[in-house]
Parts: C-alpha cells; sequence; structure tokens
C-alpha cells in the first residue's frame, strides 16, 4: 500500500461566457495524473508555470474540487471533502510559496503558529504556549520570539514560521509548493537544509513542488515533470537528470545554467542540440493539440510519456 | 578609442531616513568596457538595484556622490533634460518585472514606437512601424503584426519580457542594465531571453551590466562579476578566477550555498543583510556574519586590495577565513 497514491487525477476549471454565464468550455489544469508517494521520501513535483503542478498540490489537501480521479492516503480515500476526517485533515499539512503574504501581519507568531493547534486540539494556554516554543525552537527561531509579529522576523525566518505551523499538528506529509522561491540564495540553503533535518526526525513525507530544478535535484528522490496538466516524465532523481527521455525533459535539464563558466560553451551547444531536436521530432512526443501521451513504463521506475507503439 | 564605456568612480548613493542620509551604494568604483558583460551579484538587500538605478539616474530624491562616466560624459550632475535624451537611447534598462514595467493600458506597438518616437522625432510613422516590427521579430516574438495590437495582460511572462528588452533595445543603446531579467520567468524561457542578451551584445557592441543573484546566470553570462555586500563591491574579478578562485568570504559563501552535485548540506551563511539604518559603517562589514574568525584580522577601514591583475578583495580577513562547522550550530541556536 502506497503512503499517498493519486490515480488518474483530473481537475478542470469551468470557462464561463454567453448570455446566462453557462459554462462553455473547460480548462484543463490537471489531466489524468498518477503518482505515488513513499512514506520518509521526497517527491518533486516540476513543470513550467501554468502546468498543473500547484493544482495537483492543492487538490490533494483540498483546496481544489476534484473533477475525477482518486486520491488514495494511506489507502483512505480522500477525494471528496466529506471523506477528509478531522485526523486526516491534521496529517496533510501545507508550506506556501510567500512567506510574506502567507502569515497574518496581525497576528503575533504565538497566534500564528497556535492557531492549527487551537482548531483540532485542546490546551491550557501554558500547554499552548510551550508547544509553541517547542516547535520555534525546532525550526531554529528563539522561543522569546512568541510574542513579536511576522513583519520582525526576515524571509528565511518568516518561511521557517510558516513551517512551524504545519508542523504543529505532527502530520505525515508535508506539501511545500515552491517553499524557497521568495528567498535568497542563502537563506534558501537555510530553509533547504532545515526541512531535510526535519524529515529524518519526524519521518516527514514532502510533496515538494518547485520549478527550479536545482532545488529538486538538491531534495528529491523521485521526480514528475508535468507539462500542461499532463506527466511527460517520472522516474528517480538519476533518471531525470542523466538520462531523461522526454524531449520536453530535456529541453528542461538542457535550459538549467551551469554554475561553472568553463562549462558554457559545452552548455551552450548542448542546448542548441536539444532545440534542434525539439524542433525537429515535437510531433513524436506530442499529440495534435500539443499535450503529451499517455505514460509508458521504460524501467521500473522511469515512465515516459510516448505514443502506443504498433 | 579607448574600449572603456561606462567608468563610475567613488559613487555613494545615499537616502534619507528620518533626518540623517544612509548610504545604500557606498564608494562604488568600477568600469565597463564594450562588448562586456559585468555580472553583480549580491542578496536582496546588498545594493544592486540601487547602484543600477543610480547609474540610470532614477533614484528620485537620493543624494549621489562621485562620478559616473558614460563615454566620458559625467551622468550625475547633468540636467533632467539631458538625461532624458540620454535615458533610452544610450542608455537603457531591462526591468526585473515585466508585468510592472509596462503600460497595462497601451497596446504594444505603442509602447515600443513611443521610446522610438522620443528620440527620433523625424521618423515617420511608417517607419516607427515597421522599425517596432522589426525589434518584435528580433526578440523572438512570433506574429509580431498581431501582437502589435495586444495588450500586455494577452501576453505570457516570457513575451511581456520580450516586449521589456525590446523597448531597452529600440535605440541600440551603447549600455544596457538589465537588473533580474529572467527571475520571474521560468528556466527554458530564461535560457531563450539570456541567448537573446548574449546574441544583442554581440550586434551591437554593448556593455551589459547584468544583476542578478543566480550565481548559474552569472556563470553562463558574464566576462567579469562584482560581488555586493551591504552596498560596497567586495570582491571584482574575471568570471573563471571568481568561480575557481573565490577569495572574498561572502562570495565563498554564496558559492557554497548553491546546491550541487554530491553535497548532502548545504552552507548557510549566520545572520542576515543588515538593513540601511544598521549597517555597521567601520571595520569589515561582512565580519558580524563569520563571527568565528578572530576580529583582528579584519581592517580598521577595509579597502580593495588587487591580489592578482584585475582580480580585487576588499579587506585583509579572506586570508584567514575558513569555513566553520561551529557556523551551523550557532546558526540553529544563534539567530533572531
Amino acid at each position: 500500500m502506497a503512503f499517498l497514491e493519486v490515480k488518474d487525477l483530473q481537475i478542470y476549471f469551468p470557462i464561463k461566457g454567453g448570455v446566462f454565464n453557462r459554462t462553455v468550455g473547460h480548462i484543463k489544469a490537471v489531466d489524468g495524473v498518477s503518482f505515488s508517494l513513499e512514506q520518509g521520501k521526497t517527491y518533486g513535483l516540476v513543470g513550467e508555470s501554468g502546468s498543473g503542478k500547484s493544482t495537483t498540490g492543492r487538490a490533494i489537501i483540498g483546496l481544489e474540487n476534484v473533477t475525477s480521479g482518486q486520491i488514495l492516503f494511506e489507502g483512505k480515500d480522500i477525494t471528496s471533502m466529506k471523506s477528509k476526517t478531522k485526523d486526516l485533515r491534521k496529517d496533510i499539512q501545507m508550506i506556501f510559496q510567500d512567506p510574506y503574504s502567507s502569515l497574518n501581519p496581525k497576528k503575533r507568531v504565538l497566534d500564528i503558529i497556535a492557531e492549527p493547534l487551537r482548531n483540532f486540539e485542546m490546551h491550557s494556554k501554558q500547554e499552548e504556549k510551550k508547544k509553541v516554543q517547542d516547535l520555534l525552537e525546532l525550526v531554529g527561531l528563539s522561543p522569546e520570539s512568541i510574542l513579536k509579529y511576522p513583519h520582525q522576523f526576515s524571509g528565511g525566518q518568516r518561511q521557517r514560521i510558516g513551517v512551524a505551523r504545519a508542523l504543529a499538528l505532527k502530520p505525515k506529509l508535508i506539501i511545500a509548493d515552491e517553499p524557497v522561491s521568495a528567498l535568497d540564495v542563502s537563506v534558501q540553503a537555510q530553509v533547504l537544509n532545515f526541512m531535510r533535518e526535519i524529515q529524518d526526525q519526524l519521518n516527514l513525507t514532502y510533496l515538494l513542488i518547485s520549478h527550479d530544478l536545482g532545488i529538486i535535484k538538491h531534495m528529491c528522490d523521485h521526480i514528475g515533470i508535468m507539462y500542461k496538466g499532463r506527466y511527460v516524465e517520472e522516474g528517480t532523481k538519476e533518471e531525470i537528470f542523466t538520462k531523461p527521455h522526454h524531449i520536453y525533459s530535456k529541453r528542461l535539464v538542457a535550459a538549467i545554467p551551469d554554475i561553472n563558466p568553463r562549462m558554457r560553451e559545452k552548455q551552450y551547444r548542448y542546448r542548441q542540440e536539444v532545440q534542434e531536436e525539439y524542433n525537429s521530432s515535437y510531433n513524436d512526443y506530442f499529440d495534435h493539440e500539443g499535450l503529451a501521451y499517455s505514460l509508458q513504463s521504460i524501467s521500473d521506475t522511469h515512465k515516459v510519456a510516448l505514443p502506443k507503439r504498433g | 578609442m579607448s574600449n572603456k564605456l561606462l567608468e563610475i568612480k567613488n559613487l555613494s548613493t545615499s537616502f534619507r531616513i528620518g533626518d540623517d542620509y544612509y548610504a545604500a551604494v557606498d564608494d562604488v568604483t568600477l568600469t565597463l568596457n564594450k562588448n562586456e558583460v559585468l555580472g553583480i551579484v549580491g542578496e536582496s538587500g546588498s545594493g544592486k538595484s540601487a547602484l543600477a538605478f543610480s547609474i540610470m539616474r532614477l533614484h528620485n530624491r537620493a543624494k549621489i556622490e562621485g562620478s559616473i562616466l558614460l563615454n566620458d560624459q559625467d551622468i550625475v550632475d547633468m540636467s533632467a533634460a539631458n538625461l532624458n535624451k540620454l535615458r533610452g537611447d544610450d542608455m537603457a534598462m531591462i526591468f526585473q518585472d515585466p508585468l510592472t514595467a509596462l503600460n497595462p493600458l497601451m497596446e504594444i506597438g505603442e509602447q515600443i514606437s513611443e521610446a522610438l518616437l522620443l528620440h527620433n522625432p523625424r521618423m515617420t510613422q511608417k517607419q516607427r512601424k515597421q522599425r517596432v516590427i522589426e525589434l518584435l521579430n528580433l526578440v523572438g516574438i512570433p506574429r509580431p503584426e498581431f501582437v502589435y495590437e495586444q495588450f500586455p495582460h494577452e501576453l505570457s511572462g516570457g513575451m511581456r519580457q520580450r516586449v521589456v528588452i525590446a523597448i531597452a533595445i529600440s535605440n541600440k543603446p551603447e549600455l544596457l542594465i538589465a537588473d533580474e531579467p529572467t527571475t520571474a520567468l521560468d528556466v527554458t524561457i530564461q535560457a531563450q531571453i539570456l541567448d537573446l542578451i548574449r546574441k544583442l551584445k554581440e550586434e551591437m557592441n554593448a556593455g551589459i551590466i547584468l544583476i542578478t543573484h543566480d550565481l548559474g546566470v552569472v556563470a553562463e553570462m558574464a566576462d567579469r562579476v562584482a560581488v555586493m555586500y551591504a552596498g560596497q563591491i567586495v570582491e571584482i574579478a574575471e568570471v573563471h578566477t571568481l568561480f575557481e578562485n573565490p577569495l572574498h568570504p561572502y562570495t565563498k559563501s554564496l558559492l557554497n550555498s548553491v546546491p550541487t552535485e554530491g553535497q548532502d548540506k548545504l552552507h548557510v551563511i549566520q545572520g542576515i543583510v543588515p538593513s540601511l539604518k544598521n549597517l555597521p559603517r567601520k571595520g569589515c562589514r561582512f565580519a558580524s556574519r563569520i563571527p568565528w574568525i578572530d576580529a583582528s584580522v579584519h581592517e580598521e577601514n577595509p579597502v580593495l586590495h588587487e591580489v592578482k591583475p584585475g582580480h580585487f578583495v576588499r579587506c585583509s580577513c579572506h586570508t584567514h577565513f575558513y569555513f566553520s562547522e561551529e557556523s551551523k550550530e550557532a546558526e540553529k541556536n544563534g539567530i533572531s
């Protein structure tokens, strides 16, 4: 039994129009996505903006209405809102992208972090304070800061407050939607290190959503690449980065700037080769609507979206 | 004819907070040659953008001291009228956020021809339109005639950034300042935009200042790199030298904090960039973030030393610098 299993997930948004504001069409934000997560591992979801990666993440935690498909968490179906029991809501938490807008500026750190506790668990004031202080300590902030407001912290510290809030209910799965995109490299390093540390300590599972392949490479065990609401490739980190199969994945990997200036020419040439291949073989990889085909296994762990042979 | 395009000498840009002025750019001296890309890196708050805005003279109420010579013309004392002739013509800027840099109520074509109109009043409407289409083609926008009549919200982020670039290069500037040109974009589009900037450099023989916090972008684009910290340049060198033999503790720390292969833990720089008001004005500004280094190795008034031809580094603390494992421990307990 997989820890979290997403089966053929579809999320369509209606396009309203016409005289009576009827539904005239659908935007297929997520169109038939399946994957599964192992406990204690990090799964990376990559794609350009608009590829549906965030929508997928939000659907798992219940922030989007699922059109069809199934989401199984520890074997239980959690697709619909009703099926999400209180316990389940505690088990899945989210870290948001922007630490500047995801914290209420009028609330003290104590209230921000204690909010999930107040919603789900009954504690006395003392207990609550103690819990919040423990959490702050865990994320590397001083326990005295419980009476401060978000604006008194730097970006990295704020993101840690966001993490502390996500951890408050001891979740099993954390969905991290671009957790470090808004941060500087040095601060980014802080948050990433820390996310790894608590993963070991608390046996957490991450679904890491990001467009930054450097971070995905650093953090993830398994990676799925999305394009226009569909999967184009899925595999282990090594498979995706050393032998990407789908032309879109190749293009994505080739586009990462190399930190070594001596590799500049080589990278540039590689990128051009890939671009040529992309232009010449586009029709082999995408159907007439420009969408990816369904996934075919090419090894035990490696799946690529290819047209059916024969 | 010298190859020198831009020469900045002892530039300080100060902003008023309360009754006092605080220097966000502090005594910056650098040069830029034609057909050269100078990368400027640093964390947010290190003064990179303040420097760029000073060169363009876009600060409203800042006190600017020192000199900025563009083709031997001093920009610092220039009148507003003369500046307007220069801006968008000899020097141009690519802004960070393509969404806010464009006027949402104006057609794309109009926005680009506005820059042409201001600097070439004698151009006919037909010529202008032709040039705009040419520019849109140059920056790789498909169906330029169609895009000409579109509004910014109808275009994707990458396309908008191309429009911003088209405006910037419309009058073939000699100096192009790109302030985080690809930060808001996806990697595949970033690669395309960077290719475009590289081509423009070669075609127009322009000097480009590329401001970014992405070290990968710098490694790929720059000929020389300046590292800024707290308003000062702490290290400046040719790109290979900087990446292979970085000297200043800040440069080393930055390079180490980028995720690379086979690295289990990323390096964390302790503390944060001090705010403008709390900048230590005396001594090595980076000292507070490397507290495990003995205070006596810092200079009292750190200056840039030329360690090798073309390789400058500030303060003598780099000769005694080492990474500390304690820094990570302290990072866990210390900050806030």
